[in-house]
């Protein structure tokens, strides 16, 4: 029985299962937003404890989550969950209240209070507490030390600090160059360039979800499932050669998976045509990989275009492809970074699936001068 | 019987706050009038970050969590643990390890380095969940848009910061967490020796970059996480890094008062 369930978790904890429970679990949550209720977070926040309170008494559970330097993720996990849930409550609530023609919360509390007692007390208590928490912390639990550096001794998995498994975990998907370089560039451009993208003039300075869903969404997409659930799993799941393993199956070394990927180009020359890849030169290299180029150059550059139509000019079945609304609204500027941010975002999912579909490897790929799509 | 305890005690921190030591500290009141509660908070300069009055729903906990200001206080104690730790600590690759090693077993009071620790990984955590607050209630919409930016180069400065604090222990987690990281700057496009069209960078058949000067390099001070490394972090961060962080800080709490105040319903 107890093996039966570990079996599961294991499943349900691999990329494919995990990304894809998880994914629809938040657009689920967003569709029935009676699941942010108190009583639900309850009963969430029992279970998730009494899973990971029960799963101490597995040995590879517990050798792995208790590590000095995995006890962030743990606290990820629930904090990430809590807040995320204190803020969706308090938007549904003032969602409510607004329906019912009350103002929201934000708006009824306009009145001005003293800063000496009222926010300083509140100050002075966050500091008491968290120094606690802190001390208490640092005296039950020893920072880690392992062996003195060996530039000729490299552990297997070697990782990143946790808080860049995220962009380790991307490693799998893409070159270095894109998950290393491109992607952290676009991800802080993105973050910054939120204000001047978004202009919804709603929701400013209280919680809601109704006024602004396409930006919540959005944005908790990334931050939860492309973030933190990445995070979360390079940390917990990933063992050696960054294989996976499940949070009750110890860390095999000499487990090896086969890689069977293949690119876009074997997929026409090889697969469709039945010939050789072309060789030979520039542009051998180019013909070569030109179905690639097209299905990237179309992803970035027409698709945000052919996004921008109206819905009649859409088949039925393909409506919901069209932006116009939020090109309308948006200018054409705003329209276009906009989108195009959100597409290489959605690149990140898309390839994942491209791969676990199809082991697909490159889409477009000229290993010659590093350049792997 | 309580009286009798809390009588004296009462009585004595009258005494004390009458004293011209006190007044001399505190030039007002007691915060128990308004006009005092004004004064308060205008004539202490840490305490005049914040307004005089604020409205309600800004200061709730509910809103904003405290988390900019919890952000903040576990800065302070990261500088304050670090500041220790300095004292003991010497980057180089033959004492880093051994000084982490004398810190944990011959300090007393030895937790120097677990505060430091534990809190830097508490401050990763914390930026986020400010991030997401700010992000949840809206306020980075006008006329707040400047100030999420600095706010994303504080979260990026947050994660240097931890980043260039992992190496200095210098044991096997330490230089192999930083030599995975590392790595991928020698993807950076024209840049890195492995990034895509650097190849193309030649001054006639000579190749212009190479591992001994492409961006990793930059960043490393040498071919692999070695003395210079260990250097290069070091002084990042203990100095300029945090240096950066306080000066943007300062423009970050600035900018929130000037913004209005704790972003609110129109
Ligand atoms: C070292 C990191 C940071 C520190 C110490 C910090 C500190 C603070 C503090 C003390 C406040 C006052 C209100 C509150 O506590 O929520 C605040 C507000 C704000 N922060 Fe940060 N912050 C940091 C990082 C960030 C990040 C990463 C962002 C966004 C990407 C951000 C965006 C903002 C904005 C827009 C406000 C105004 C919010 C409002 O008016 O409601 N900050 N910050």
């Amino acid at each position: 029985m107890i093996d039966l369930f570990k079996d599961l978790v294991n499943w349900a904890s691999g990329p494919t299962v995990l990304f894809t429970i998880a994914t629809l679990g938040l657009l689920a949550a967003f569709r029935f937003t009676q699941v942010w209720s108190k009583t639900s977070a309850k009963v969430f926040f029992a279970v998730l404890a009494v899973f990971y309170t029960a799963s101490m008494w597995d040995p590879d559970f517990f050798l792995i989550v208790a590590k000095p330097d995995n006890i962030p993720i743990t606290g990820v996990i629930f904090l990430v969950f809590f807040f995320t849930w204190f803020a969706m409550h308090q938007g549904i609530r003032n969602d409510r209240r607004s329906e019912g023609g009350t103002e929201v919360l934000e708006k009824e509390e306009a009145e001005k209070v003293w800063v000496w007692p009222d926010l300083v007390y509140t100050e002075m208590l966050a500091m008491v507490l968290l120094s606690i928490v802190l001390l208490v912390w640092s005296i039950l639990l020893a920072a880690p030390l392992e062996q003195p550096a060996n530039p000729a001794d490299s552990p297997n998995p070697s990782k990143a600090p946790w808080y860049f498994l995220g962009l380790q975990e991307m490693l799998v998907y893409f070159d270095p160059w894109l998950a290393g370089v491109v992607f952290p560039t676009l991800i802080i451009v993105g973050l910054m360039a939120i204000p001047y993208i978004d202009t919804n003039p709603k929701g400013n300075g209280y919680f809601t979800f109704k006024e602004r869903k396409a930006e919540i969404v959005i944005f908790l997409f990334g931050f939860l499932i492309l973030w933190c659930l990445l995070v979360v799993s390079g940390t917990f799941l990933r063992g050696p050669n960054w294989n996976f393993f499940g949070p009750y199956e110890y860390w095999d070394v000499h487990r090896v998976e086969p890689l069977l990927n293949v690119n876009v180009s074997d997929f026409f020359w090889v697969k469709l045509l039945g010939r050789p890849l072309p060789t030979g030169g520039f542009f051998a290299a180019l013909m070569r990989e030109w179905l690639g180029i097209l299905m990237v150059g179309a992803y970035l550059f027409v698709l945000p275009v052919v996004m921008s139509w109206p819905k009649e000019r859409f088949p039925t079945g393909l409506k919901w492809l069209s932006c116009h609304h939020y090109f309308e609204k948006m200018g054409a500027t705003r329209y276009y970074i906009g989108v195009s941010l959100f597409l290489m975002m959605m690149s990140l999912p898309i390839k994942m699936y491209l791969r676990w579909a199809f082991n697909l490897k490159y889409i477009v790929a000229f290993p010659e001068i590093f350049f792997n799509i | 019987m309580l009286n009798r305890i809390l009588a004296p005690l009462s009585a004595a921190w009258k005494e004390a706050t009458d004293s011209q030591v006190w007044t001399s500290i505190f030039r007002h009141g007691k915060p128990v009038s308004n006009r005092n509660r004004a004064l308060v908070m205008m004539s202490n300069v840490f305490l005049h970050l914040h307004p005089v009055k604020s409205r309600k729903a800004g200061i709730k906990l509910r809103y904003t969590w405290c988390m900019g200001g919890i952000t903040f206080f576990l800065f302070l104690v990261l500088t304050f643990t670090g500041l220790l730790l300095m004292f003991y600590y010497r980057p180089t690759v033959e004492y880093a390890y051994a000084d982490i090693v004398d810190l944990q077993e011959h300090v007393p009071l030895g937790i120097m380095r677990e505060l430091h620790r534990w809190g830097a990984h508490a401050m990763v955590i914390t930026v986020w969940l400010h991030m997401l607050r700010v992000f949840m209630t809206g306020s980075y919409k006008p006329p707040r848009e400047f100030n999420w930016g600095i706010g994303v180069v504080l979260l990026v400065l947050t994660l240097l910061l931890s980043f260039t604090g992992y190496l200095l222990p210098w044991d096997q987690l330490a230089i192999w967490a930083i030599a995975v990281g590392s790595n991928m700057a020698r993807a950076t496009p024209l840049l890195g020796t492995e990034g895509p069209l650097s190849a193309s960078l030649t001054l006639g058949d000579i190749s212009l970059i190479n591992a001994g000067n492409d961006a990793r390099f930059a960043l490393l001070g040498a071919r692999s996480v070695g003395q210079p490394t260990l250097l290069r972090f070091y002084v990042l961060h203990c100095v300029g890094l945090p240096l950066a962080a306080a000066f943007l800080m300062a423009v970050h709490f600035w900018r929130v008062r000037k913004d209005g105040g704790i972003s609110g319903p129109m």
